[in-house]
């Protein structure tokens, strides 16, 4: 069991560079943040790990399987999921319909037709169970579209997590939140399972420290530096990146 | 764990009642015949009308793939049982078999290339599809017959036991029994998994396959049933009319059963029954009345409803209740 594993991973888009030489183990358990400046290749790198980019070269192992040959969708069925950084959900479908449709093609009865939707006991005890512990219940028959965007992040992640993924890369999860609502989110990635690996994608520095264990600081699609948050706190280079400050070489 | 009792809504019931809404439509068929013996020929052109747009309802309405080429499978379906007919045996049921199935592997080949287009692309193709399948047609006239159309369909009874009679009791009963059945196949399909699967991809192909579900596959499944379905009702107009002429391949027969779809509410399945009978009805009795301007009277309508209830005219009772109660 070693999670998720990225050797030199490169991509370009004819001649700008997006992703050089990219390493990265995800464990069980882990949660590493990727931050880094606008255009610093934080998406690209997300999607190259879902599948919804090629890389030109590099290797992408999940428990040492070769994810490379596989597309997005055998991807989240071999265990990698993501949210996006824009809400994308079922708009016109209740949050209950939403979680439902995960967990059916997760179970593998997307395709089953005579049978009412809703009839599946035990999925629905699950759906319940998600819901409460998303504090959702009370808006579970409401149409997506009619909650505040916090809620929807919390039905994405929620949504998400049906999957019973190994690996949840959430792309900015607070963004567009009001800050009145994300401690909404932050209460959510800390109470993640703890054997599963996450990778948060955020601008959010207060997110990011508070729940991340390492960081990664990725610059025009090169990992700059990683280490603990205490580390990436005092290193001067990310300071400088970050504070404006004019940086070297 | 407080409360643990949940009533599933029942959705697809009206005011709650189980089967209120197939009671209503099987009262509404019966008055009809009735009501108006001598129209029963146009009655049963309602009634394939309604299977063709139900079709093009599970594929734009449910899993919203945009086409108007639905023609393409419903004139595949119509070709088939009609030399079926001819050349095998003039027994009704097998021949609706074979429409069925020449209509869903029409739309398998067609939609192997289709389902990777989207928006605009996939409309012009879809058109491009029914095109080919006309010229097909006017061509091979040692086979179709041409512009001269397919002749010499020979029925045989229903079952071995009801004979197609003069007036066209019988192909209304038939024609009924036939689309009543694929309704509540449907129905039962849009409250199982793929229906909510087909409403997702509508919504959202992205999040989809972000969820792990083959899209594309999906979406071919869906245009395949459509197309299954609309050979069924391109099927029964061979058998009902005895003659397939290259009309079933025209592009008005498709535009006409979106409007329909689109006055009767995308969606939802009663919106194609009530879209269509509405259209044909006003059609029907508009044409009779002006020749040359009933044409004005479907753009008014349809201006109407797609201004005031953009949901279709399925939607007019919730949107009634919605506005005596004061807006929510």
């Amino acid at each position: 069991m070693s999670g998720l594993k990225v050797r030199g991973l490169e991509k370009s888009f004819g001649g700008l560079t997006v992703a050089q030489d990219i390493h990265l183990d995800l464990p069980p358990g882990s949660r590493t943040a990727l931050i880094g400046p606008n255009g610093a290749g934080k998406t690209t790198f997300s999607n190259l790990i879902t599948g919804i980019l090629t890389p030109g070269a590099g290797e992408i192992t999940l428990d040492g399987q070769d994810l490379r040959a596989l597309n997005e969708s055998q991807r989240v069925k071999a265990g990698v999921a993501k949210t996006f950084q824009i809400t994308t959900l079922f708009r016109d479908l209740t949050v209950r319909q939403n979680l439902r449709l995960a967990q059916q093609e997760r179970d593998g009865r997307g395709r089953a037709w005579f049978r009412r939707a809703d009839s599946w006991a035990e999925a629905e005890d699950e759906i319940d169970a998600q819901l409460a512990a998303f504090r959702l219940k009370d808006m579970s028959d409401k149409r997506v579209d009619d909650l505040a965007y916090g809620q929807q992040r919390l039905v994405e992640m929620a949504m998400t997590l049906m999957l019973k993924p190994r690996v949840l890369i959430l792309d900015e999860p607070a963004a567009g939140v009001p800050s009145s609502d994300s401690h909404l989110i932050t209460d959510a990635i800390e109470a993640l399972p703890e054997d599963l690996a996450v990778l948060i994608i955020e601008h959010d520095m207060k997110l990011v420290f508070r729940v991340a264990r390492s960081i990664i600081v990725l610059v025009n699609g090169a990992i700059l530096t990683q280490g603990t948050p205490d580390d990436i706190a005092a290193n001067q280079q990310v300071r400088d990146l970050y504070l404006g400050g004019r940086h070297h070489g | 764990m407080t409360d643990t009792t949940i009533t599933p809504k029942r959705t697809g019931r009206i005011a709650g009642i189980p089967f209120l809404g197939e009671a209503i439509l099987i009262a509404l068929v019966l008055a009809a015949y009735f009501l108006f013996p001598y129209n029963l020929a146009f009655l049963t052109r309602i009634l394939i009308m309604v299977l063709l747009v139900l079709s093009l309802d599970l594929v734009l309405g449910f899993a919203g793939i945009a086409t108007l080429g639905q023609a393409a499978m419903y004139g595949t379906g119509a070709y088939a049982a009609g030399l079926f007919a001819v050349h095998v045996t003039g027994a009704p049921l097998p021949g609706l078999v074979v429409g069925a199935l020449a209509g869903a592997v029409l739309a398998f080949i067609s939609g192997l290339v289709l389902m990777r287009a989207r928006g605009l692309t996939l409309i012009m193709l879809t058109i491009a599809v029914a095109s080919i399948c006309h010229e097909i047609a006017n061509k091979a006239r040692d086979v179709t017959g041409g512009a001269d159309g397919l002749r010499g369909i020979r029925m045989e009874p229903v079952l071995g036991l009801f004979e197609f009679d003069f007036i066209g009791k019988t192909a209304y009963w038939y024609v009924f029994v036939v689309v009543f059945v694929v309704f509540l196949l449907l129905k039962r399909l849009a409250n199982a998994p793929l229906g909510l699967s087909l409403k997702g991809l509508h919504e959202s192909p992205e999040r989809m396959a972000a969820i792990g579900a083959p899209v594309y596959r999906r979406l071919v499944l869906a245009y395949t049933l459509g197309g299954g379905i609309a050979g069924v009702a391109g099927a029964l107009a061979a058998q009902v009319t005895q003659l397939v002429s290259l009309e079933v391949y025209s592009f008005n027969l498709s535009a006409e059963a979106l409007i329909m779809l689109i006055l009767g509410g995308t969606g939802r399945l009663y919106g194609a029954i009530i879209g269509t009978v509405i259209f044909m009805t006003v059609h029907h009795v508009a044409a009779a009345a002006d020749p040359f301007n009933w044409l004005f009277l479907i753009g008014l309508m349809v201006l109407g409803v797609v201004f005031f209830l953009p949901k279709g005219l399925a939607h007019l009772p919730t949107a009634l209740t919605r506005l005596v109660r004061g807006r929510t």
